[in-house]
């Protein structure tokens, strides 16, 4: 039986949008410049290797409209924690396309979009709209988002080369969002979001399995999980950035999440800016991320059929993780060539250290120096690091 | 017997009128920090977008990871 | 009466307007003098609103740090050289607080109007300049007939109607 790669269904697709409210324009005042940019990243840890490699361009029409266009691929190959346990190496790929539109009038900006995401065992569509309002001398900024995403879940039955898929259900997730962002001084600028996201349908990963004591001579025998069918989120961020004396910036930002699953999150982020003349800029980031388990996770469960509700997604576990990450830009172009207004390219390296506080690594232990294999329930608490290379060029024009 | 609709019209202009007087207390052509690159909420938005992709896949937590606004302020 | 009744949400209307009106209006002095200025080009020489007395005159406020500012600039420099024989004179008061990143953009991409460096933002402050950036157009007799706020493309053929207007008078 082949397992899939990591949690990352439903999730892309609401990542996808996450993306795109990044990408928004900032002031209504002006829509950001064209622009083309490829991209290649790379993620090596806990026994994945998965590569990405985007292009996305960009183009307004005239003044007040403009369209921008991605395509993303990804690809994985190895198996996550739990499926090491369980099986074999997998390979799959996940495909991404997306579309938006955006109209400036006035002080508002209006922005419309469609992701499109398609693996063998997961289809996933979003649709997102948001507007994105200045006001009170271009001090202020309101922006409000709607998005809704569809989702068709499946499990691959088969092997990688030979696929049988099996469509078990659907998700559907929405989302509401705003915020507001405030200029403090001419130095300081602060922002407050909020976003809610409600799901129903399955919601959980099909390749995941939760596990209880049994007296075989593993100590315990799997079973489905169990998962509630729907769930509604809220998240609140607050970021901050301020212009040192010398030329750069630093900001802050926490953000406090707590769902109907009860977990709960906290996201401490600190960045460092620095630029070199018009031509280098550095970067340094270091982001410190803790949560709760949700309600219904289990490491080891007492017995089959202990609660309602079961699961044991790592996603879902007590966990904490630590991000250290640099980046440096090159402007190769720095004051433009011909139609271009500049050109860059950026290599950004983020070292993760994810450690587990109630899911435990249940590899065979066999061949350690120690020797044997722990007792069910006492077996190390899952960590591991994982590196994020990407590497990425920018044509402004 | 009189509407209350227009009193009520008229003292909603008088609120927001009382708004219109604190003045935005940093003028267009004070924006210059604000408006250098450097200052932006994100200035890479597909490898923000990577990065929020990366970890949305591995935390429980999901959401409210951007901001809009700054910047020049020009027009 | 449904007549009185009219009437009546009229008058709360007008006046809640009237009062709207005075909440909102922010800067653009038209219909006032223009306020006199005296400033310094790049090069240290002295430069004032005074010297363009009897001239149709546009006062441009722009920085370096401003995209849309440098959209227009060209276009500026075109209807300089184009009305100047007819009496027309254009200003770019810079509103940097350095000078440097004027020097080098000037060098760059140089104009023929006098820019004259505004960089404690007196001059910005006596237009209640609200918007960047943004042009003060000055008749004959001192008097600010028109201000611009902002800059998209296109504008500058108003620009050019306001000021064959003015030259005109």
């Amino acid at each position: 039986m082949t397992h899939a790669l990591l949690n990352r269904r439903r999730l892309a697709a609401l990542a996808g949008v996450a993306a795109l409210l990044l990408i928004r324009p900032g002031s209504a005042d002006v829509l950001p410049d064209d622009r083309a940019d490829i991209f290649y990243s790379k993620y090596s840890g806990g026994g994945m290797d998965i590569t990405g490699e985007s292009v996305l361009v960009r183009k307004k029409f005239t003044e007040n409209f403009a369209v921008e266009a991605n395509y993303f691929v990804d690809k994985v190959s190895g198996a996550s924690v739990d499926v090491l346990s369980q099986a074999s190496v997998i390979k799959d790929e996940r495909k991404q396309k997306s579309g938006t539109v955006e109209y400036l009038h006035d002080k508002t900006t209006y922005s419309l979009s469609f992701i499109n995401s398609v693996e063998r065992d997961y289809i996933s569509n979003t649709t997102h709209f948001s507007l994105s309002q200045d006001m009170f001398g271009d001090l202020t900024t309101l922006t409000l988002g709607w998005s809704h995403t569809g989702d068709s879940v499946g499990e691959n039955n088969g092997t990688a080369s030979k696929p049988v898929i099996d469509w078990l259900g659907h998700a559907e997730s929405r989302s509401y969002s705003g915020g507001l962002s405030q200029i403090l001084s001419r130095n300081l600028i602060a922002g407050v979001n909020l976003e809610v996201i409600t799901d129903n349908g399955y919601l959980a990963n099909p390749y995941r399995s939760i596990r209880y004591y049994s007296t075989n001579t593993l100590g315990y025998s799997l079973a489905s999980q169990i998962y509630p069918d729907t769930r509604t989120s809220t998240a609140v961020q607050t970021q901050a950035k301020y212009y040192l004396p010398y030329r750069a910036a630093v900001t802050g930002s926490y953000r406090y999440f707590r769902d109907t699953w009860g977990v709960i999150g906290n996201t401490y982020e600190i960045d460092y800016t620095h630029p070199i003349r018009n031509i280098w800029t550095l970067e340094g980031r270091v982001r410190y991320y803790k949560q709760g388990a949700a309600t219904f996770y289990g490491d080891i469960f007492p017995y089959a059929g202990y609660q309602n509700f079961m699961a044991r997604d790592q996603d879902l576990a007590a966990s904490e993780n630590i991000t250290v990450g640099a980046k440096a830009t090159y402007a190769f172009l720095p004051d433009g060539w011909k139609i271009f207004k500049r050109g860059t390219v950026t290599l950004d390296i983020s070292r993760i250290r994810f450690h587990y506080l109630d899911f435990r690594d249940i590899r065979d232990y066999n061949d350690t120096p120690a020797g044997g294999n722990y007792a069910a329930g006492t077996e190390p608490l899952y960590q591991f690091n994982a590196t994020v290379f990407q590497l990425y060029m920018s044509m402004f024009f | 017997m009189r509407s209350p609709r227009p009193v009520l019209l008229f003292g909603a202009i008088l609120l927001l009128s009382a708004c219109g007087n604190i003045q935005p207390w940093v003028k267009p052509y004070e924006r210059d920090r604000l408006a250098d690159p450097i200052m932006a909420w994100d200035r890479d938005a597909i490898s923000s977008a990577y990065l929020d992709h990366v970890r949305e896949t591995r935390e429980g937590s999901r959401g409210a990871t951007g901001s809009a606004g700054g910047g020049c302020g020009c027009n | 009466m449904q007549h009185s009744k009219v009437k009546s949400v009229k008058r709360w209307a007008a006046a809640a307007v009237l009062i709207a009106s005075t909440a909102f209006a922010a800067g653009g002095d038209t219909g006032g003098s223009a306020p006199s200025f005296e400033l310094t080009t790049l090069e240290g020489q002295p430069g004032a609103l005074s010297q363009y007395k009897g001239q149709v005159v546009m006062v441009n406020f722009w920085a370096t740090w401003c995209g849309p500012c440098q959209q227009e600039m060209p276009l500026l420099d075109q209807m300089y050289k184009k009305y100047k024989p007819a009496g027309f004179t254009l200003i770019g008061v810079n509103v940097d607080k350095d000078s440097p990143p004027v020097k080098e953009l000037l060098a760059r991409k140089p104009v023929s109007f006098p820019v004259l460096l505004d960089p404690a933002n007196q001059v910005s402050k006596a237009y209640h300049v609200d918007e960047m950036p943004s042009s003060v157009i000055i008749d004959r007799k001192g008097q600010i007939r028109y201000v611009h706020r902002g800059y998209k493309p296109g504008d500058e053929n108003e620009y050019q109607d306001r000021i064959r207007r003015l030259i005109r008078e």
